[in-house]
């Protein structure tokens, strides 16, 4: 069953026609992919999942995009429950000043839950998904800060997955960190996809190749082509998916 | 063809250079001096009359001896009360203004007004104080009435610090936060404020230091020329360390013998000022080294 689907999508930033008539489908525990060179709406369109473009004034959406068959543009739509469903990891890691444990207990303690032993049970779970657990198992007081790059960022996964949100985006989760800590990211992310719908936004071609199920390349705010990532990356049917991904532009 | 080096423009482009640097450095120097030679100035001529009595006893013989443990009670009350007043109506007003106000003309005419607020004379501070705490709301001369007119003062310095503070946290951190289902008072209470306080502390400490120093606010609204007991509640008037220092250096019974006294004044007081900001400072450093323990 497709878990997200958009329709007619157009988003302005102010005037600006950023996404222009994209639709897409989304099958359920898929990871998918989004390529495309810098500014091609990429970013802009993962971030409509979760509604995180809400915060950024004069921005305007039309079509629908429905998660699990609901539009989540509609009012009747609760935001926080929205985004406790479709978790997100950024580019940059970004912990709190916490510690390790509070990081990831974060997500569950706003969203009401207080029985302390649930959510240490849970805090384990999700350090363990995010082969975190073995590293810092003894260290759960310590600050998220005194973590390295790559371990930051699978902390921030953990945080994410801690809530168990049916789809996690990810925005360039790699991008930031070296290449060890990017093969870990990516083992993740397969792991992941048992649990949830990956989304990820990349800009490294092997990645989204090595990572996903299915691909979405992205130029000037459309949607070229989407289809399977081994079609995309052997036989794309549009001459500019090709250009792109023999990087001969971008 | 090479352009050639002239060697004299280069010399003098040099020395240009040096002269102008030797400028600024001595300018940026003699501020430390000038504030070397007034805190010598007051210590030199203060420190001579401080001793145990001077700092825990009332004055006496009209204000010729005694000490000033009255002014300094007094000063303490007032710093605590303009603290409680202008501390959380001044965050609460910061993070309005930067969490959750539309950012358009309202907003901007508020800062506009919070900006011209702290240019305000403070004896005007003080007339308004006079009018509106003291005679409309009836608190009379009090340390309540005092402790709002000072709070008034320190409102601008501490709204903009949080101002400043909230708008320095990257948005990762708020939308790291709300993409977890946190609310915005959430993301403001757990995440937000744990890492603007040590700025908003610092500009608070910073503000009261300030404010313990003022005199004119405190004219009309609280100050007492002369009363040797402690005040008893928030009602009672109280003599005030900057407003004694004036009284004993201006009017009384024998300004040659109050003299020495008005020093001392000046020292304890300018201690006060310095040990806050030290203090400012050590509450900052300490919060930002245990933020960022890399």
């Amino acid at each position: 069953m497709d878990k997200i689907e958009a329709k007619n999508v157009d988003f302005y930033y102010g005037d600006f026609h950023a996404l222009k008539g994209i639709n897409i489908t989304i099958p359920n525990n898929q990871v998918v992919a989004f390529i495309g060179p810098s500014g091609c709406g990429k970013s802009t369109f993962l971030r409509l999942f979760n509604r995180m473009n809400d915060l950024i004034p004069g921005t305007r959406l039309t079509g629908e995009i429905l998660i699990d068959g609901q539009n989540i543009y509609d009012k009747s739509i609760d935001i926080d429950t929205l985004r406790r469903n479709v978790g997100m990891v950024f580019q940059r890691p970004n912990p709190f000043p916490k510690s390790i444990f509070e990081n990831v207990a974060y997500g569950l303690c706003v969203n009401g839950i207080k029985d302390k032993e649930f959510i240490a049970h849970r805090v384990e779970t999700a350090l363990k998904g995010a082969a975190l657990w073995n590293e810092v198992k003894d260290k759960l007081k310590e600050s998220a800060y005194a973590l390295s790059g790559g371990q930051q960022q699978r902390l921030c996964i953990a945080r994410a997955m801690a809530v168990e949100p049916s789809v996690l985006l990810m925005d360039e989760p790699a991008s930031a960190l070296d290449p060890i800590s990017t093969a870990k990211i990516e083992e993740l992310i397969c792991e992941l996809s048992e649990q949830t719908t990956v989304i990820i936004v990349t800009h490294s071609m092997q990645q989204a190749a090595r990572v996903s199920n299915k691909t979405a390349f992205f130029y000037l705010g459309e949607m070229v082509e989407y289809d399977d990532t081994k079609k995309i990356f052997t036989h794309p049917a549009k001459e500019a998916t090709q250009n792109y991904i023999t990087g001969r532009f971008g | 063809m090479a352009i050639e080096t002239n060697q004299a423009y280069n010399r003098r482009k040099r020395g240009l250079q040096a002269v102008a640097f030797g400028t600024f450095r001595l300018l940026s120097y003699s501020i430390a001096v000038i504030l070397f030679i007034i805190l010598g100035f007051i210590i030199i001529k203060g420190i001579g009359v401080i001793n145990w009595d001077f700092i825990t006893q009332p004055p006496t013989d009209g204000m010729t001896k005694g000490g000033i443990w009255p002014a300094i009670v007094g000063t303490f009350w007032l710093m605590v009360g303009s603290a409680v007043f202008a501390f959380p109506v001044g965050v609460m007003s910061g993070i309005y203004m930067n969490e959750y106000a539309p950012q358009g003309k309202v907003v901007a005419f508020i800062r506009t007004m919070t900006n011209n607020l702290a240019g305000i004379p403070s004896i005007v501070f003080g007339l308004f104080g006079m009018a509106f705490f003291v005679n409309y709301l009836g608190f009379g001369d009090s340390i309540l009435a005092g402790s709002l007119t000072l709070g008034l003062l320190a409102l601008p310095i501490v709204i903009r610090t949080t101002e400043e503070a909230f708008k320095d946290i990257p948005n990762s951190y708020r939308e790291g936060s709300l993409a977890l289902g946190a609310t915005k008072a959430q993301t403001i209470w757990h995440v937000l404020l744990p890492m603007a306080m040590p700025r908003v502390i610092t500009g608070l400490i910073l503000s009261l230091g300030r404010v313990s120093g003022e005199t004119a606010p405190i004219l009309f609204t609280c100050a007492a020329y002369f009363l040797p007991r402690l005040p008893e509640s928030i009602f009672d008037q109280c003599m005030a360390l900057p407003y004694h220092l004036y009284v004993v250096a201006t009017s009384g019974t024998d300004i040659e013998a109050q003299l020495p006294i008005a020093y001392g004044t000046a020292f304890v007081l300018i201690m006060i000022v310095l040990i806050m900001n030290l203090l400012a400072n050590g509450i900052r450093k300490h919060f930002e080294n245990k933020l960022k323990s890399k």
